[in-house]
């Protein structure tokens, strides 16, 4: 009897504290984001009015316009070729350096404090140096060169130069999770294979690529909704005069440019919400696809 | 053999040194930029890479026109804010996810993890209604708004209180100790560095936001350095010494410590997995 009173005693202890310490957390998540989310969706079904005047339902007519948006289609093109380059340029670079880190080196954690550099960095400071060292007549990379090439005004690949940016920016993070990883990979593997005579090329492919893909995977998952959100740079790179805007801006940069330069808030959320499905999308199939390629112990 | 070791040694430092001087050029670019005359940076001679007198001007200029110290204060006050609160709040609601029993437990945990699959740009037109309802505009309030809670904290504080051994707790019960206690005296002491890791994510995350900040604090004054760089380029235009002094005034106070708590922070960022 006594026992039952003591179990009924600690379920109501653990309520009581569970419910107090979850209490901030949900009230600021159901404030700050569930609620924001139906909001957001439910304005996509409404265009802002003009001066101050309260929203007015117009239907499916946000999407239908959505739909036949060449601008939008453009921008989910200029997204994806950005996502693209960077997460598959940056993670094979990252691979091969971290592996080359993962060896008994000199300066092993010099090298790791320069590649992690970037990450701390203000975005916008990060854009500003760039377009200095991408200006087509007095910037670095063309005067090194010799050339007067249009880095990030070219329409054909200023999104592959933005990338460039993105690709330098992330390089030290995605080598500290692969150091992670490869740390975790036994040793004996690779003694006994190079007992069998295999090469470091072969070692690579065979072993460390299999036994570091759920870290790949993670990382690839994670940069793949992080890139689809690029914002800072195409914002801080390419001005609205840039002859390249249509080619590189991206749907969070759409968004931002109706919701809150042109004040159509319906119409944000429009693009917002393609943005989520597009990363729902994108997400489910990997999560799928990784049948295909992951291995796990 | 040895041969062919110290052969691929130095294949291995030479690739590593290629690609640290290429991590490294853009900010030396900045810095010696930043102390160039505005002729000096435009010359189109690949050898002026050395200003010819290292000029301090660039940075008297843009520290009087753009008031840095406000800006700095309002940086430093954001962040502030933001890891007193996300820190505070996540490790509760961890430890409660991660170590208590009680009803509706498993199904606030969805929501947390739901939120963590929405890309943000999702709240920020509700969030940013809400604020301007509030008044809060342009205040410090607007600003550290929305990081008040942190979804990513709170997973990740479950994950470092799952970690810990059951038996602690039990002594602690048997000592007499309410939950309360054993989460303020036993529990929260041991997830020291988790707690770390995540005050230096939500720093850096802070500092880098961009999007909220032009956003909920247009006004120059209440603004931080990341938004005041992105609107500064527009008034700048092509003084390019100009603009890499302020850059490197942003950057500065973050490299200086990162340079300081390299390890913390390398870390609080990538071993927590959150994305910047």
């Amino acid at each position: 009897m006594a026992s039952i009173k003591k179990i009924s005693l600690r379920r109501r202890e653990e309520f009581f504290w569970g419910w107090l310490f979850i209490l901030p957390t949900m009230v600021g998540l159901i404030v700050l984001n569930i609620i924001p989310i139906f909001q957001t969706i439910y304005q996509s079904f409404f265009k802002t009015g003009d001066f101050g005047r309260g929203n007015i339902f117009v239907g499916l007519s946000n999407y239908v316009r959505l739909i036949n948006d060449k601008d939008v289609w453009q921008a989910l093109a200029n997204t994806l070729k950005y996502a693209v380059t960077e997460v598959v340029v940056s993670i094979a670079i990252s691979l091969v350096l971290a592996v080359l880190l993962n060896k008994k080196i000199r300066f092993r954690a010099g090298y790791r404090t320069i590649f992690f550099l970037p990450m701390i960095a203000a975005p916008a400071a990060i854009a500003m140096v760039w377009r200095w060292l991408y200006n087509t007549e007095f910037g670095l990379l063309n005067n090194l060169f010799g050339t007067k090439i249009n880095w990030i005004s070219n329409p054909n690949f200023a999104i592959y130069s933005i990338a460039v940016i993105g690709i330098w920016s992330i390089l030290g993070y995605n080598i500290v999770l692969f150091l992670a990883g490869l740390q975790e990979i036994p040793n004996d593997y690779y003694e006994a294979s190079s007992i069998d005579g295999a090469s470091g090329i072969r070692q690579f492919f065979n072993i460390t690529l299999p036994l570091l893909s759920p870290t790949i995977f993670f990382v690839v998952v994670t940069r793949v909704i992080g890139a689809l959100q690029v914002f800072d740079l195409i914002f801080m790179v390419v001005d609205i005069t840039n002859p390249a805007l249509t080619k590189t801006q991206s749907l969070v940069y759409l968004f931002y440019r109706y919701s809150f330069t042109q004040g159509n808030r319906g119409y944000g959320s429009t693009i917002v919400v393609l943005l989520l499905l597009v990363i729902m999308f994108v997400t489910i199939f990997q999560i799928i696809a990784q049948k295909k390629w992951v291995f796990y112990n | 053999m040895v041969k062919t070791q110290t052969r691929s040694a130095v294949w291995i430092q030479l690739i590593l040194i290629v690609f640290s001087i290429s991590m490294l050029v853009p900010f030396l670019w900045m810095i010696l930029t930043a102390f160039k005359s505005v002729s000096e940076s435009t010359s189109v001679d690949p050898f002026v890479v050395f200003p010819s007198v290292w000029r301090i001007d660039s940075f008297r200029t843009v520290i009087a026109n753009m008031n840095f110290l406000l800006l700095y204060k309002n940086t430093i006050l954001l962040i502030f804010w933001r890891v007193i609160t996300a820190v505070a709040t996540a490790t509760m609601a961890g430890y409660a996810f991660a170590r208590l029993n009680f009803p509706g437990r498993d199904f606030a945990f969805s929501l947390v993890l739901f939120q963590m699959m929405v890309p943000s740009q999702i709240f920020v037109i509700p969030q940013y209604i809400m604020i301007s309802k509030l008044n809060a505009l342009n205040t410090m309030f607007g600003l550290v708004f929305p990081g008040l809670v942190t979804a990513f904290g709170t997973f990740l504080m479950r994950q470092s209180f799952k970690g810990l051994p059951r038996d602690l707790e039990e002594a602690a019960k048997l000592d007499g100790c309410n939950i309360g206690q054993t989460f303020l005296h036993i529990m929260l002491p041991l997830t020291r560095s988790n707690m770390v890791a995540l005050g230096i994510f939500t720093s850096v995350f802070a500092y880098k936001d961009l999007l909220w900040p032009m956003i909920a604090a247009p006004r120059n004054e209440a603004t931080t350095l990341a938004a005041a760089l992105a609107k500064m380029q527009g008034q700048y235009g092509a003084n390019f010494p100009q603009l890499m002094a302020a850059s490197l005034l942003a950057c500065l106070p973050m490299i200086v410590l990162y340079l300081l708590f390299q390890r913390q922070f390398i870390e609080g960022i990538a071993t927590t997995g959150g994305k910047l």
